[in-house]
């Protein structure tokens, strides 16, 4: 596996790293060869771009960040921490408290409200409550607001949202209580031009407020200038 | 473990699938009342049975087993193999351990309920439930020759009214053909309902039955011999025998030392049994069947909750979407698995208190009826222990069949990752 990273920005911060990986490779089993990732590091606040091939390991790398799965190789930190030294509740709480995840379509738990959903993260972390702004159901209708979700359907059924609304509510859902990392897995790929720019640019534009980073990935090559990194994930050889 | 989100994630999950689950809470309803009230008829049942007869401390009649003795004399079923001689019955007043004594005399019947000669210490003496007494409806008790005492079925059953004029047949059975036409009896009294075999029965006086039997001697009516009412009235109507007696002792402490009297009394073969004693064996007997009953009810309430877990591992498919995002937002798989347990508890608390609800409403709506119909008393009233700690069994049964899914679905989380859940 090749790989090609564009570092943009590698001033050297105080916060530590978003995300850092070195050697990093994972195995779901023993019959493949492993998928095997370029080493990375990711400021604070910074956005990373990703893409590469279908079945390149692009959904299994943000479930490595997300620590649903930890690498059979390699050092992984996020935010400084390993999260391989987590046990996995511990890492269950950790993506609970810092990492907010969006993906490519039914992003939404189909018996809550728009509105509950969004407030789903402050009710599994304390952490992302206490910082929600000045609380959960403000920063909700805040985010809510921003993200263009007219009010009448806050309390609905979120069935009845479009692909796109449906797409900006997991967006509120994983902005609220200021994550410093989100895992954005395809959230574009069900959404028409117009409806794409507009959640990339909102997207970006609520993450920098909160000094959080993204993680992007798209097939989308027109889409990688709007992020300050890239990587680019080939189809291994086998 | 965040339990209240987990109960309110359960609830508005629940709610959100509330038509397909609609139907797994009736079944599991359905079978829970029947369970409980299975269980609930055979407690009130029981009681009923065997609180027929209250306040007698024996029965005496001529020599035969104690069931067949309280079949006939309490539950007018079969016959007596023979009769206690009048002179017998006299001796047996003379005894001071005796407090009272309610003569019984069987053989005719009326429209196939049975015909029992006896006196007003009947009325004064037979008690039922908890000793309650035998009360009047209507009308008066016997006094005359040619007056009888309708059971609250009877009556009901024929719209019999006091001042009535009934036909008794001679011998048992619903199609007698040899009816005591010339010797109708009028209705004085009728009984309220004891949801007892009272019920189902008509009372006359001793001289009565001899009344009407004058000139029958040969099992017909002799023409002849036979008499008007009037005639009959005329006539030394003391009988020569009686089937059966029911004995009150005046200190409880002897009733043992008189049975055992009367099991070896000189005068004639005689049978003394103590009816509560006969009950619980006839009981026994009877009560082998309901075990059976609740045993395949129990079977029953399982079915429904396995059918239960089918449907929740059935609607695991449809969930993995909104699982994978519960796992992304930070929920740990013990809480998924925990969504489960706790879905099918609630389900069957509902299904539980539904229960509760429709047996109750149940009661209330056929008890009317079946006191009417079937003469059996089943009055609402809070559940027993056993009734409560079975109804708590089936929560607690609910909670093991949830495991089935719970640990499948918190396994497959433990080994999903964040991709997983674009490919659904
Ligand atoms: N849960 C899993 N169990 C076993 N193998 C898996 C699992 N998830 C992914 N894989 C395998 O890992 C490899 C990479 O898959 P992954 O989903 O990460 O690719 P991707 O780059 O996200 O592809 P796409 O663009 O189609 O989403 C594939 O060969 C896939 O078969
Ligand atoms: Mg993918």
């Amino acid at each position: 596996m090749t790989n090609r990273t564009h570092q943009s920005d590698p001033t050297p911060d105080t916060e530590p790293q978003t995300l850092k990986l070195s050697g990093v490779a994972f195995q779901w089993d023993s019959s493949k060869a492993p998928l095997r990732y370029p080493d990375v590091t990711l400021q604070a606040g910074s956005h990373l771009f990703l893409q590469g091939p279908s079945g390149s390991g692009k959904s299994t790398l943000m479930s490595l960040l997300g620590g649903l799965i930890t690498p059979s190789e390699g050092r992984l930190e996020v935010l400084g921490t390993s999260l391989a030294s987590l046990s996995s509740g511990q890492r269950d709480r950790f993506r609970a408290d810092h990492i907010g995840v969006i993906f490519q379509q039914f992003n939404l738990v189909p018996y809550l409200s728009p509105m509950d959903n969004v407030r789903l993260p402050c009710r599994l972390s304390r952490k992302r409550l206490q910082r929600a702004k000045p609380d959960a159901t403000t920063e909700a209708r805040s985010l809510l607001t921003a993200l263009g979700i007219p009010e009448d359907s806050w309390h609905r059924s979120v069935l009845q949202l479009s692909v796109g609304q449906q797409q900006r509510v997991a967006a509120a859902r994983a902005l609220i209580g200021g994550p410093e990392l989100i895992l954005a897995d395809e959230p574009t790929s069900a959404l028409d031009t117009n409806n794409r720019d507009r959640f990339i640019a909102l997207l970006l534009e609520l993450a920098a407020k909160q000094r959080c980073s993204v993680v992007f990935v798209s097939h989308d090559q027109s889409l990688a200038n709007q992020f300050d990194q890239q990587l680019h994930l080939q189809e291994s050889t086998r | 473990m965040n339990l209240k989100l987990a109960f309110s994630l359960s609830i508005a999950s629940l709610w959100h699938r509330r038509n397909v689950l609609a139907l797994v809470t009736l079944t599991l309803t359905l079978s829970i009342t029947l369970l409980l009230g299975i269980q609930y008829l055979r407690t009130e049942v029981k009681q009923s049975f065997t609180n027929t007869i209250a306040g007698t401390d024996l029965i005496v009649g001529a020599r035969s087993g104690q069931l067949n003795l309280l079949l006939y004399t309490v539950f007018h079923i079969g016959n007596a193999t023979n009769n206690i001689r009048w002179e017998s019955f006299q001796d047996l007043k003379t005894d001071n351990r005796i407090d009272w004594l309610v003569p019984i005399s069987l053989g005719d019947s009326y429209k196939g309920h049975r015909v029992v000669g006896t006196t007003d210490q009947f009325q004064k003496h037979y008690k039922y439930g908890r000793g309650e007494p035998i009360e009047l409806a209507r009308g008066a008790w016997f006094e005359e020759v040619f007056e009888v005492v309708l059971g609250a079925q009877v009556a009901s059953k024929h719209q019999h009214n006091v001042g009535d004029a009934v036909v008794l047949s001679h011998g048992g059975g619903r199609t007698s053909f040899s009816n005591h036409e010339a010797t109708p009896f009028t209705v004085s009294g009728i009984l309220a309902p004891t949801g007892t075999p009272v019920d189902q029965a008509v009372y006359v006086s001793l001289g009565g039955l001899e009344a009407i039997h004058i000139g029958w001697e040969s099992g017909v009516a002799i023409p002849g011999r036979t008499v008007t009412p009037e005639q009959a009235k005329e006539r030394d109507l003391t009988p020569d025998a009686i089937t059966a007696a029911l004995v009150g002792i005046e200190r409880r402490i002897l009733t043992f030392q008189v049975q055992r009297d009367l099991n070896q009394y000189s005068g004639e073969p005689l049978s003394a049994i103590l009816p509560g004693v006969a009950l619980s064996e006839l009981w026994r007997i009877m009560g082998q069947f309901e075990n059976v009953l609740l045993a395949i009810t129990v079977f029953v309430v399982l079915t429904s909750l396995i059918g239960l877990a089918a449907v929740l591992l059935s609607l695991q498919v449809q969930r993995r979407q909104e699982i994978a995002i519960l796992r992304a937002t930070g929920a740990s798989p013990l809480l998924i698995a925990l969504l489960y347990v706790i879905e099918c508890l609630l389900l069957t608390l509902v299904a539980c208190g539904l229960a509760l609800g429709v047996g109750a409403a149940g009661i209330t709506l056929v008890s009317p009826w079946l006191l009417d119909t079937y003469g059996l008393k089943i009055a609402l009233r809070p559940l027993s222990g056993t009734e409560w700690l079975i109804l708590a069994g089936v929560p607690l049964a609910a909670v093991c069949v949830s495991l089935l899914p719970a640990i499948k679905a918190w396994r497959s989380s433990r080994k999903q990752g964040l991709g997983h859940a674009n490919s659904w």
